[in-house]
Protein backbone atom coordinates (compact mmCIF):
# COMPACT_ATOMS: atom_id res chain seq x y z
CA UNK A 1 0.00 0.00 0.00
CA UNK A 2 1.12 3.51 -0.80
CA UNK A 3 0.90 4.90 2.73
CA UNK A 4 2.82 1.95 4.05
CA UNK A 5 5.68 2.33 1.62
CA UNK A 6 6.00 6.01 2.58
CA UNK A 7 5.89 5.09 6.25
CA UNK A 8 8.52 2.40 5.79
CA UNK A 9 10.74 4.81 3.86
CA UNK A 10 10.68 7.33 6.72
CA UNK A 11 11.26 4.60 9.31
CA UNK A 12 14.26 3.32 7.36
CA UNK A 13 15.72 6.83 7.24
CA UNK A 14 15.34 7.17 11.01
CA UNK A 15 17.00 3.80 11.52
CA UNK A 16 19.91 4.62 9.22
CA UNK A 17 20.75 7.75 11.20
CA UNK A 18 20.13 6.06 14.55
CA UNK A 19 22.44 3.17 13.74
CA UNK A 20 25.00 5.37 11.99
CA UNK A 21 25.48 7.68 14.95
CA UNK A 22 24.13 5.68 17.87
CA UNK A 23 25.91 2.39 17.29
CA UNK A 24 28.59 3.35 14.78
CA UNK A 25 30.84 6.42 15.16
CA UNK A 26 29.72 8.09 11.93
CA UNK A 27 28.99 11.52 13.42
CA UNK A 28 31.15 13.22 10.82
CA UNK A 29 29.31 11.54 7.97
CA UNK A 30 25.86 12.41 9.27
CA UNK A 31 26.85 15.80 10.66
CA UNK A 32 28.95 17.14 7.81
CA UNK A 33 29.20 14.99 4.68
CA UNK A 34 25.50 14.21 4.24
CA UNK A 35 24.28 17.77 4.95
CA UNK A 36 26.78 19.27 2.50
CA UNK A 37 25.91 16.75 -0.17
CA UNK A 38 22.19 17.30 0.37
CA UNK A 39 22.61 21.06 0.19
CA UNK A 40 24.59 20.82 -3.04
CA UNK A 41 21.94 18.56 -4.58
CA UNK A 42 19.26 20.98 -3.44
CA UNK A 43 20.83 24.09 -4.95
CA UNK A 44 21.93 22.45 -8.19
CA UNK A 45 18.70 20.49 -8.58
CA UNK A 46 16.57 23.55 -7.94
CA UNK A 47 18.40 25.67 -10.50
CA UNK A 48 18.31 22.79 -12.98
CA UNK A 49 14.56 22.35 -12.64
CA UNK A 50 13.87 26.06 -13.04
CA UNK A 51 16.16 26.30 -16.07
CA UNK A 52 14.49 23.28 -17.61
CA UNK A 53 11.04 24.74 -17.13
CA UNK A 54 12.22 27.99 -18.62
CA UNK A 55 13.13 26.19 -21.84
CA UNK A 56 9.62 24.89 -22.49
CA UNK A 57 7.67 26.65 -25.17
CA UNK A 58 5.08 29.23 -24.20
CA UNK A 59 3.81 30.35 -27.60
CA UNK A 60 0.71 32.16 -26.41
CA UNK A 61 -0.96 33.53 -23.32
CA UNK A 62 -2.64 30.83 -21.28
CA UNK A 63 -3.46 32.47 -17.92
CA UNK A 64 -6.29 30.88 -15.98
CA UNK A 65 -8.84 33.59 -15.47
CA UNK A 66 -12.11 33.78 -13.64
CA UNK A 67 -13.26 37.33 -14.23
CA UNK A 68 -14.03 39.86 -16.93
CA UNK A 69 -11.01 40.54 -19.07
CA UNK A 70 -9.97 44.07 -20.04
CA UNK A 71 -12.38 45.25 -22.71
CA UNK A 72 -14.15 48.47 -23.62
CA UNK A 73 -14.00 51.20 -21.03
CA UNK A 74 -17.59 50.78 -19.90
CA UNK A 75 -17.19 47.05 -19.26
CA UNK A 76 -15.96 46.57 -15.71
CA UNK A 77 -12.56 44.89 -15.80
CA UNK A 78 -11.70 42.38 -13.07
CA UNK A 79 -8.09 43.35 -12.44
CA UNK A 80 -7.12 40.45 -10.21
CA UNK A 81 -8.98 37.67 -11.94
CA UNK A 82 -7.94 38.61 -15.46
CA UNK A 83 -4.84 40.79 -15.08
CA UNK A 84 -3.74 42.51 -18.26
CA UNK A 85 -0.58 44.28 -17.15
CA UNK A 86 2.55 42.99 -15.45
CA UNK A 87 1.70 44.99 -12.32
CA UNK A 88 -1.65 43.27 -11.98
CA UNK A 89 -0.01 39.89 -12.56
CA UNK A 90 2.46 40.63 -9.76
CA UNK A 91 -0.32 41.54 -7.34
CA UNK A 92 -2.27 38.44 -8.22
CA UNK A 93 0.85 36.30 -7.81
CA UNK A 94 1.66 37.79 -4.40
CA UNK A 95 -1.86 37.15 -3.16
CA UNK A 96 -1.67 33.62 -4.48
CA UNK A 97 1.68 32.96 -2.80
CA UNK A 98 0.86 34.51 0.56
CA UNK A 99 -2.88 33.85 0.87
CA UNK A 100 -3.49 30.84 -1.43
CA UNK A 101 -6.38 32.68 -3.09
CA UNK A 102 -7.18 30.01 -5.65
CA UNK A 103 -7.40 27.33 -2.97
CA UNK A 104 -9.70 29.59 -1.00
CA UNK A 105 -12.23 29.16 -3.80
CA UNK A 106 -12.25 25.41 -3.28
CA UNK A 107 -15.72 23.87 -3.50
CA UNK A 108 -17.08 20.46 -2.81
CA UNK A 109 -19.86 18.66 -4.62
CA UNK A 110 -22.70 17.12 -2.66
CA UNK A 111 -25.98 15.36 -3.39
CA UNK A 112 -28.70 16.74 -1.17
CA UNK A 113 -32.38 15.90 -0.77
CA UNK A 114 -34.61 18.25 -2.68
CA UNK A 115 -38.26 19.11 -1.89
CA UNK A 116 -39.76 16.43 -4.16
CA UNK A 117 -38.05 13.54 -2.42
CA UNK A 118 -35.30 13.38 -5.05
CA UNK A 119 -31.69 14.44 -5.01
CA UNK A 120 -30.10 17.61 -6.22
CA UNK A 121 -26.49 18.52 -6.92
CA UNK A 122 -25.11 21.34 -4.77
CA UNK A 123 -21.71 22.95 -4.57
CA UNK A 124 -20.61 24.29 -1.23
CA UNK A 125 -17.58 26.26 -0.23
CA UNK A 126 -14.92 24.14 1.44
CA UNK A 127 -12.21 25.97 3.35
CA UNK A 128 -10.60 23.22 5.42
CA UNK A 129 -7.96 22.35 2.89
CA UNK A 130 -7.11 26.02 2.54
CA UNK A 131 -6.87 26.40 6.30
CA UNK A 132 -4.69 23.30 6.70
CA UNK A 133 -2.49 24.35 3.80
CA UNK A 134 -1.92 27.94 4.80
CA UNK A 135 -1.34 27.26 8.49
CA UNK A 136 1.15 24.55 7.60
CA UNK A 137 3.04 26.79 5.19
CA UNK A 138 3.17 29.79 7.52
CA UNK A 139 4.30 27.65 10.45
CA UNK A 140 6.96 26.00 8.30
CA UNK A 141 8.20 29.39 7.15
CA UNK A 142 8.41 30.68 10.74
CA UNK A 143 10.27 27.58 11.82
CA UNK A 144 12.81 27.93 9.03
CA UNK A 145 13.32 31.58 9.97
CA UNK A 146 13.74 30.66 13.63
CA UNK A 147 16.37 28.07 12.80
CA UNK A 148 18.60 30.84 11.47
CA UNK A 149 19.68 31.43 15.06
CA UNK A 150 21.82 28.32 14.65
CA UNK A 151 23.46 29.54 11.45
CA UNK A 152 24.25 33.15 12.29
CA UNK A 153 26.46 34.78 14.88
CA UNK A 154 25.50 37.41 15.97
CA UNK A 155 21.85 36.47 15.46
CA UNK A 156 20.06 39.13 13.36
CA UNK A 157 17.36 41.09 15.12
CA UNK A 158 14.57 39.81 12.89
CA UNK A 159 15.29 36.21 13.87
CA UNK A 160 15.27 37.12 17.56
CA UNK A 161 11.91 38.83 17.34
CA UNK A 162 10.33 35.89 15.54
CA UNK A 163 11.60 33.69 18.33
CA UNK A 164 10.10 35.94 21.00
CA UNK A 165 6.71 36.15 19.34
CA UNK A 166 6.60 32.41 18.75
CA UNK A 167 7.22 31.62 22.43
CA UNK A 168 4.79 34.30 23.51
CA UNK A 169 2.81 32.22 26.01
CA UNK A 170 5.88 31.25 28.04
CA UNK A 171 4.51 27.82 28.78
CA UNK A 172 7.09 25.19 29.80
CA UNK A 173 10.86 25.67 29.86
CA UNK A 174 12.26 26.08 27.28
CA UNK A 175 9.25 27.99 26.04
CA UNK A 176 6.77 26.09 23.89
CA UNK A 177 6.52 27.52 20.36
CA UNK A 178 3.01 27.95 19.00
CA UNK A 179 4.20 27.09 15.52
CA UNK A 180 5.22 23.64 16.75
CA UNK A 181 1.64 22.92 17.72
CA UNK A 182 0.29 24.46 14.51
CA UNK A 183 2.56 22.53 12.18
CA UNK A 184 1.86 19.19 13.82
CA UNK A 185 -1.89 19.87 13.80
CA UNK A 186 -1.93 21.00 10.17
CA UNK A 187 0.22 18.11 8.94
CA UNK A 188 -1.90 15.61 10.82
CA UNK A 189 -5.01 17.04 9.21
CA UNK A 190 -3.46 16.99 5.74
CA UNK A 191 -2.34 13.40 6.25
CA UNK A 192 -5.65 12.12 7.66
CA UNK A 193 -7.50 13.88 4.87
CA UNK A 194 -5.58 11.81 2.34
CA UNK A 195 -6.24 8.65 4.31
CA UNK A 196 -9.91 9.03 5.10
CA UNK A 197 -11.42 11.00 2.24
CA UNK A 198 -12.04 8.20 -0.30
CA UNK A 199 -11.77 10.49 -3.33
CA UNK A 200 -8.48 12.01 -2.21
CA UNK A 201 -7.18 8.64 -1.14
CA UNK A 202 -7.86 7.23 -4.58
CA UNK A 203 -5.63 9.81 -6.24
CA UNK A 204 -2.90 9.83 -3.57
CA UNK A 205 0.45 8.32 -4.38
CA UNK A 206 3.37 7.30 -2.20
CA UNK A 207 5.05 10.57 -3.12
CA UNK A 208 2.07 12.45 -1.69
CA UNK A 209 2.33 10.67 1.65
CA UNK A 210 6.11 10.67 1.86
CA UNK A 211 6.70 14.44 2.20
CA UNK A 212 3.92 14.74 4.76
CA UNK A 213 5.31 11.93 6.87
CA UNK A 214 8.87 13.13 6.43
CA UNK A 215 8.07 16.67 7.56
CA UNK A 216 5.96 15.32 10.40
CA UNK A 217 8.90 13.25 11.61
CA UNK A 218 11.19 16.25 11.32
CA UNK A 219 8.80 18.28 13.47
CA UNK A 220 8.42 15.42 15.92
CA UNK A 221 12.16 14.91 16.38
CA UNK A 222 12.61 18.65 16.79
CA UNK A 223 9.96 18.90 19.47
CA UNK A 224 11.31 15.83 21.27
CA UNK A 225 14.79 17.36 21.31
CA UNK A 226 13.50 20.57 22.80
CA UNK A 227 11.11 19.20 25.37
CA UNK A 228 11.79 15.54 26.13
CA UNK A 229 15.18 14.03 25.32
CA UNK A 230 17.17 17.20 25.38
CA UNK A 231 20.37 17.61 23.45
CA UNK A 232 23.35 19.90 23.80
CA UNK A 233 22.10 22.98 21.97
CA UNK A 234 25.37 24.86 22.29
CA UNK A 235 27.20 21.98 20.60
CA UNK A 236 24.59 21.96 17.85
CA UNK A 237 25.13 25.61 17.14
CA UNK A 238 28.88 25.01 16.93
CA UNK A 239 28.23 22.30 14.36
CA UNK A 240 25.79 24.46 12.39
CA UNK A 241 28.14 27.46 12.43
CA UNK A 242 30.94 25.23 11.23
CA UNK A 243 28.81 24.13 8.31
CA UNK A 244 27.74 27.67 7.44
CA UNK A 245 31.29 29.02 7.52
CA UNK A 246 32.92 26.07 5.71
CA UNK A 247 35.07 25.02 8.65
CA UNK A 248 33.09 22.01 9.86
CA UNK A 249 33.58 20.71 13.38
CA UNK A 250 31.70 17.95 15.14
CA UNK A 251 31.54 18.58 18.90
CA UNK A 252 31.26 15.46 21.08
CA UNK A 253 28.19 14.52 22.97
CA UNK A 254 25.42 15.78 20.70
CA UNK A 255 22.56 13.31 21.08
CA UNK A 256 21.61 10.74 18.43
CA UNK A 257 18.19 12.33 18.19
CA UNK A 258 19.80 15.41 16.69
CA UNK A 259 21.50 13.38 13.98
CA UNK A 260 18.20 11.71 13.15
CA UNK A 261 16.62 15.14 12.83
CA UNK A 262 19.48 16.38 10.67
CA UNK A 263 19.41 13.31 8.45
CA UNK A 264 15.67 13.67 7.86
CA UNK A 265 16.16 17.33 6.97
CA UNK A 266 19.01 16.43 4.62
CA UNK A 267 16.74 13.89 2.94
CA UNK A 268 13.97 16.43 2.57
CA UNK A 269 16.32 18.98 1.08
CA UNK A 270 17.91 16.54 -1.36
CA UNK A 271 14.53 15.11 -2.36
CA UNK A 272 13.02 18.55 -2.83
CA UNK A 273 14.08 19.40 -6.39
CA UNK A 274 12.82 16.08 -7.74
CA UNK A 275 9.46 16.08 -6.04
CA UNK A 276 6.16 17.86 -6.06
CA UNK A 277 7.62 20.19 -3.45
CA UNK A 278 9.15 22.09 -6.36
CA UNK A 279 5.86 23.96 -6.52
CA UNK A 280 7.87 26.44 -4.46
CA UNK A 281 9.44 27.60 -7.74
CA UNK A 282 6.71 26.17 -9.94
CA UNK A 283 4.13 28.69 -8.84
CA UNK A 284 6.28 31.49 -10.24
CA UNK A 285 7.12 29.59 -13.41
CA UNK A 286 3.62 28.48 -14.32
CA UNK A 287 2.30 30.24 -17.43
CA UNK A 288 -1.26 29.97 -16.17
CA UNK A 289 -0.27 32.36 -13.36
CA UNK A 290 2.58 34.50 -14.63
CA UNK A 291 1.19 35.70 -17.93
CA UNK A 292 -1.07 38.73 -18.38
CA UNK A 293 -4.37 38.06 -20.11
CA UNK A 294 -3.78 40.37 -23.06
CA UNK A 295 -4.26 38.11 -26.06
CA UNK A 296 -6.69 40.55 -27.61
CA UNK A 297 -4.61 43.64 -27.02
CA UNK A 298 -1.19 42.55 -28.14
CA UNK A 299 -0.25 40.57 -31.20
CA UNK A 300 1.72 37.55 -30.01
CA UNK A 301 3.81 36.00 -32.73
CA UNK A 302 4.64 32.37 -32.31
CA UNK A 303 8.44 32.46 -32.00
CA UNK A 304 9.09 29.35 -34.07
CA UNK A 305 6.60 30.07 -36.83
CA UNK A 306 7.77 28.74 -40.19
CA UNK A 307 8.39 31.60 -42.57
CA UNK A 308 5.45 30.90 -44.88
CA UNK A 309 5.59 32.32 -48.43
CA UNK A 310 2.36 34.21 -48.91
CA UNK A 311 0.83 35.80 -51.96
CA UNK A 312 -1.43 38.65 -50.84
CA UNK A 313 -4.43 39.82 -52.78
CA UNK A 314 -2.68 43.09 -53.62
CA UNK A 315 0.20 41.19 -55.20
CA UNK A 316 -2.23 38.90 -56.98
CA UNK A 317 -4.05 41.89 -58.43
CA UNK A 318 -0.77 43.50 -59.51
CA UNK A 319 0.09 40.33 -61.33
CA UNK A 320 -3.24 39.82 -63.08
CA UNK A 321 -4.63 43.36 -63.32
CA UNK A 322 -4.60 43.57 -67.10
CA UNK A 323 -6.15 40.17 -67.53
CA UNK A 324 -8.80 40.96 -64.93
CA UNK A 325 -9.65 44.24 -66.61
CA UNK A 326 -9.92 42.51 -69.92
CA UNK A 327 -12.36 40.03 -68.42
CA UNK A 328 -14.25 42.98 -66.83
CA UNK A 329 -13.60 41.78 -63.34
CA UNK A 330 -13.64 44.54 -60.65
CA UNK A 331 -10.17 45.59 -59.45
CA UNK A 332 -9.25 47.63 -56.43
CA UNK A 333 -6.51 49.73 -58.00
CA UNK A 334 -6.74 51.09 -61.51
CA UNK B 1 12.07 31.75 -24.58
CA UNK B 2 11.19 35.41 -24.94
CA UNK B 3 12.55 38.41 -23.08
CA UNK B 4 9.90 38.21 -20.39
CA UNK B 5 10.57 34.54 -19.75
CA UNK B 6 14.30 35.12 -19.49
CA UNK B 7 13.83 37.88 -16.96
CA UNK B 8 11.46 35.81 -14.88
CA UNK B 9 13.77 32.79 -14.86
CA UNK B 10 16.71 34.96 -13.90
CA UNK B 11 14.72 36.53 -11.12
CA UNK B 12 13.51 33.21 -9.69
CA UNK B 13 17.02 31.72 -9.71
CA UNK B 14 18.65 34.86 -8.31
CA UNK B 15 16.17 35.25 -5.45
CA UNK B 16 16.49 31.57 -4.65
CA UNK B 17 20.27 31.68 -4.51
CA UNK B 18 20.35 34.83 -2.39
CA UNK B 19 17.86 33.39 0.10
CA UNK B 20 19.49 29.99 0.33
CA UNK B 21 23.01 31.30 0.63
CA UNK B 22 22.14 34.23 2.90
CA UNK B 23 23.40 32.67 6.18
CA UNK B 24 26.71 31.85 4.52
CA UNK B 25 27.01 35.33 3.03
CA UNK B 26 25.98 36.90 6.34
CA UNK B 27 28.62 35.02 8.31
CA UNK B 28 31.19 35.85 5.69
CA UNK B 29 30.34 39.56 5.75
CA UNK B 30 29.52 40.48 9.35
CA UNK B 31 29.57 37.22 11.24
CA UNK B 32 31.82 35.95 13.92
CA UNK B 33 31.66 32.23 13.26
CA UNK B 34 34.38 31.21 15.65
CA UNK B 35 33.09 32.77 18.85
CA UNK B 36 32.02 29.89 21.05
CA UNK B 37 31.01 30.26 24.72
CA UNK B 38 34.00 29.85 26.96
CA UNK B 39 32.67 28.83 30.36
CA UNK B 40 34.63 29.21 33.56
CA UNK B 41 34.13 26.79 36.46
CA UNK B 42 32.61 28.39 39.57
CA UNK B 43 35.09 30.76 41.20
CA UNK B 44 34.35 29.28 44.63
CA UNK B 45 36.19 26.11 43.63
CA UNK B 46 33.20 23.75 43.70
CA UNK B 47 33.76 20.69 41.56
CA UNK B 48 30.32 19.24 41.09
CA UNK B 49 27.08 20.75 39.78
CA UNK B 50 23.68 19.71 41.09
CA UNK B 51 23.57 16.92 38.56
CA UNK B 52 26.19 15.70 36.11
CA UNK B 53 27.63 18.35 33.84
CA UNK B 54 26.40 16.65 30.64
CA UNK B 55 22.89 16.42 32.00
CA UNK B 56 22.90 20.01 33.23
CA UNK B 57 23.98 21.32 29.84
CA UNK B 58 20.82 20.11 28.19
CA UNK B 59 18.36 19.92 31.04
CA UNK B 60 19.00 22.76 33.48
CA UNK B 61 15.80 24.51 32.36
CA UNK B 62 13.82 21.39 33.17
CA UNK B 63 15.47 21.27 36.59
CA UNK B 64 14.62 24.90 37.23
CA UNK B 65 11.07 24.30 36.05
CA UNK B 66 10.69 21.42 38.48
CA UNK B 67 12.26 23.41 41.29
CA UNK B 68 9.86 26.26 40.71
CA UNK B 69 6.86 23.93 40.65
CA UNK B 70 7.94 22.12 43.80
CA UNK B 71 8.65 25.29 45.75
CA UNK B 72 5.74 27.41 44.63
CA UNK B 73 3.08 24.72 44.35
CA UNK B 74 4.12 22.20 46.98
CA UNK B 75 6.10 24.35 49.41
CA UNK B 76 8.95 21.90 49.47
CA UNK B 77 12.37 23.54 49.27
CA UNK B 78 14.77 20.62 49.52
CA UNK B 79 16.02 18.81 46.45
CA UNK B 80 17.74 15.47 46.71
CA UNK B 81 20.13 15.08 43.79
CA UNK B 82 20.82 11.72 42.20
CA UNK B 83 24.08 11.47 44.16
CA UNK B 84 22.15 11.90 47.42
CA UNK B 85 23.29 15.45 48.15
CA UNK B 86 20.66 17.93 49.23
CA UNK B 87 20.17 21.36 47.73
CA UNK B 88 17.99 24.32 48.54
CA UNK B 89 15.77 24.73 45.48
CA UNK B 90 16.41 28.35 44.68
CA UNK B 91 17.39 30.09 41.50
CA UNK B 92 19.26 32.96 43.07
CA UNK B 93 20.56 31.50 46.28
CA UNK B 94 21.53 28.08 44.93
CA UNK B 95 22.51 28.23 41.24
CA UNK B 96 24.04 31.66 41.53
CA UNK B 97 25.83 30.84 44.81
CA UNK B 98 28.23 28.70 42.82
CA UNK B 99 27.88 30.32 39.40
CA UNK B 100 28.36 33.73 40.96
CA UNK B 101 28.88 35.58 37.72
CA UNK B 102 25.66 35.29 35.77
CA UNK B 103 26.93 37.45 32.91
CA UNK B 104 29.87 35.23 32.24
CA UNK B 105 28.20 31.93 32.89
CA UNK B 106 24.49 31.71 32.15
CA UNK B 107 24.40 34.62 29.76
CA UNK B 108 27.31 33.54 27.62
CA UNK B 109 25.44 30.48 26.46
CA UNK B 110 22.13 32.25 26.29
CA UNK B 111 23.52 35.09 24.18
CA UNK B 112 25.12 32.59 21.86
CA UNK B 113 21.68 31.09 21.14
CA UNK B 114 19.66 34.21 21.82
CA UNK B 115 17.58 32.68 24.58
CA UNK B 116 16.36 35.30 26.97
CA UNK B 117 15.06 33.70 30.14
CA UNK B 118 12.43 36.03 31.54
CA UNK B 119 13.17 34.86 35.09
CA UNK B 120 15.21 37.98 35.83
CA UNK B 121 12.16 40.18 35.36
CA UNK B 122 11.39 39.21 38.97
CA UNK B 123 14.32 37.27 40.39
CA UNK B 124 17.27 39.27 41.61
CA UNK B 125 20.76 38.83 40.30
CA UNK B 126 23.05 39.19 43.33
CA UNK B 127 25.34 42.18 42.93
CA UNK B 128 28.92 41.20 42.20
CA UNK B 129 31.00 41.69 45.33
CA UNK B 130 34.38 42.53 43.90
CA UNK B 131 33.27 44.16 40.69
C1 LIG C 1 26.07 25.39 28.38
C2 LIG C 1 25.38 26.60 28.09
C3 LIG C 1 24.39 27.12 29.12
C4 LIG C 1 24.67 27.56 30.39
C5 LIG C 1 26.00 27.60 31.08
C6 LIG C 1 23.41 27.96 30.94
N1 LIG C 1 22.41 27.77 30.04
FE1 LIG C 1 20.42 28.11 30.34
N2 LIG C 1 20.03 27.51 28.46
C7 LIG C 1 20.96 27.08 27.55
C8 LIG C 1 20.29 26.80 26.32
C9 LIG C 1 20.97 26.28 25.06
C10 LIG C 1 18.92 27.07 26.51
C11 LIG C 1 17.78 27.04 25.50
C12 LIG C 1 17.54 25.76 24.84
C13 LIG C 1 16.70 25.97 23.61
O1 LIG C 1 16.41 27.11 23.26
O2 LIG C 1 16.37 24.99 23.04
C14 LIG C 1 18.80 27.52 27.87
C15 LIG C 1 17.61 27.87 28.45
C16 LIG C 1 17.47 28.28 29.73
C17 LIG C 1 16.20 28.62 30.34
C18 LIG C 1 14.86 28.56 29.65
C19 LIG C 1 14.66 29.85 28.89
C20 LIG C 1 13.52 29.89 27.93
O3 LIG C 1 12.90 30.95 27.85
O4 LIG C 1 13.29 28.93 27.23
C21 LIG C 1 16.47 29.01 31.62
C22 LIG C 1 15.47 29.48 32.63
C23 LIG C 1 17.90 28.90 31.80
N3 LIG C 1 18.49 28.45 30.64
C24 LIG C 1 18.55 29.23 32.97
C25 LIG C 1 19.92 29.19 33.14
C26 LIG C 1 20.61 29.66 34.31
C27 LIG C 1 19.96 30.25 35.52
C28 LIG C 1 21.93 29.45 34.08
C29 LIG C 1 23.12 29.81 34.98
C30 LIG C 1 23.10 29.28 36.30
C31 LIG C 1 22.08 28.85 32.78
N4 LIG C 1 20.83 28.72 32.24
C32 LIG C 1 23.27 28.49 32.22
C33 LIG C 1 22.30 26.93 27.73
C34 LIG C 1 22.97 27.26 28.89
C1 LIG D 1 27.56 23.40 44.26
C2 LIG D 1 27.84 24.37 43.26
C3 LIG D 1 26.89 24.45 42.07
C4 LIG D 1 25.55 24.70 42.08
C5 LIG D 1 24.66 24.92 43.30
C6 LIG D 1 25.13 24.73 40.73
N1 LIG D 1 26.18 24.45 39.91
FE1 LIG D 1 26.11 24.33 37.90
N2 LIG D 1 28.04 23.71 37.87
C7 LIG D 1 28.88 23.65 38.95
C8 LIG D 1 30.16 23.18 38.53
C9 LIG D 1 31.38 22.93 39.43
C10 LIG D 1 30.06 22.96 37.14
C11 LIG D 1 31.15 22.44 36.20
C12 LIG D 1 31.13 20.94 36.24
C13 LIG D 1 32.21 20.29 35.45
O1 LIG D 1 32.98 20.99 34.80
O2 LIG D 1 32.26 19.04 35.49
C14 LIG D 1 28.72 23.29 36.75
C15 LIG D 1 28.22 23.19 35.46
C16 LIG D 1 27.00 23.68 35.07
C17 LIG D 1 26.50 23.70 33.72
C18 LIG D 1 27.22 23.13 32.52
C19 LIG D 1 28.29 24.08 32.03
C20 LIG D 1 29.17 23.46 30.99
O3 LIG D 1 30.35 23.75 31.00
O4 LIG D 1 28.66 22.72 30.16
C21 LIG D 1 25.29 24.30 33.75
C22 LIG D 1 24.38 24.57 32.55
C23 LIG D 1 25.00 24.61 35.10
N3 LIG D 1 26.03 24.24 35.88
C24 LIG D 1 23.83 25.21 35.52
C25 LIG D 1 23.45 25.29 36.84
C26 LIG D 1 22.12 25.67 37.28
C27 LIG D 1 20.98 26.09 36.37
C28 LIG D 1 22.12 25.58 38.62
C29 LIG D 1 20.93 25.79 39.56
C30 LIG D 1 19.88 24.84 39.35
C31 LIG D 1 23.44 25.17 39.03
N4 LIG D 1 24.23 25.00 37.91
C32 LIG D 1 23.83 25.00 40.34
C33 LIG D 1 28.54 23.98 40.23
C34 LIG D 1 27.29 24.27 40.70
C1 LIG E 1 6.38 37.17 37.78
C2 LIG E 1 7.62 37.13 38.50
C3 LIG E 1 8.44 35.86 38.35
C4 LIG E 1 9.03 35.41 37.20
C5 LIG E 1 8.98 36.01 35.81
C6 LIG E 1 9.72 34.21 37.57
N1 LIG E 1 9.58 33.95 38.90
FE1 LIG E 1 10.36 32.40 39.91
N2 LIG E 1 9.45 33.01 41.56
C7 LIG E 1 8.66 34.13 41.68
C8 LIG E 1 8.14 34.19 43.03
C9 LIG E 1 7.24 35.29 43.58
C10 LIG E 1 8.64 33.06 43.71
C11 LIG E 1 8.38 32.64 45.16
C12 LIG E 1 9.55 33.00 46.01
C13 LIG E 1 9.58 32.21 47.30
O1 LIG E 1 8.55 31.68 47.70
O2 LIG E 1 10.68 32.09 47.80
C14 LIG E 1 9.45 32.35 42.76
C15 LIG E 1 10.14 31.17 43.07
C16 LIG E 1 10.96 30.51 42.21
C17 LIG E 1 11.80 29.40 42.57
C18 LIG E 1 11.98 28.76 43.93
C19 LIG E 1 12.43 29.74 45.00
C20 LIG E 1 13.71 30.50 44.74
O3 LIG E 1 14.21 31.09 45.68
O4 LIG E 1 14.23 30.54 43.62
C21 LIG E 1 12.48 29.01 41.45
C22 LIG E 1 13.48 27.89 41.31
C23 LIG E 1 12.05 29.90 40.39
N3 LIG E 1 11.14 30.80 40.89
C24 LIG E 1 12.52 29.82 39.12
C25 LIG E 1 12.13 30.70 38.13
C26 LIG E 1 12.59 30.59 36.78
C27 LIG E 1 13.55 29.52 36.27
C28 LIG E 1 12.01 31.59 36.09
C29 LIG E 1 12.20 31.91 34.61
C30 LIG E 1 11.87 30.88 33.69
C31 LIG E 1 11.19 32.35 37.01
N4 LIG E 1 11.27 31.77 38.24
C32 LIG E 1 10.46 33.45 36.66
C33 LIG E 1 8.42 35.06 40.71
C34 LIG E 1 8.79 34.95 39.41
Amino acid sequence: MKVLSALVAVAVLVLIAAIGTGLAPLQYVFGVVVPYAAFAVFVAGFVYRVAKWAKSAVPYRIPTTCGQQKSLDWVKHSKLEAPHTTGQVVVRMLLEVFLFRSLFRNTRTNLEDDDDGGKKLVYTSSKWLWLGGITFHLAFFTIVLRHLRFFTEPVPFLVQSVEGVDGFFQMTLPALYQTDLVIVGALTYLFLRRLFDPKVRYISLANDYFPLLLILSIAATGILMRHVWRVDVVGIKELAMGLASFSPTVPDGIGTLFYIHLFLVSTLVAYFPFSKLMHLAGVFMSPTRNLPNNSREVHHVNPWNYDVKVHTYAEYEDEFREVMKAAELPVEKE
Amino acid sequence: MNKRGEMLTGLVIAVFLVLVLSPILYNFAVGNARSVPDLKPPPGGEKQCVESKEWMRGNHMQLLFDWRETVVREGNRTYRASDGKEYNMSLTSECLSCHTNKDEFCDQCHDYLKVKPYCWDCHIVPPKENA
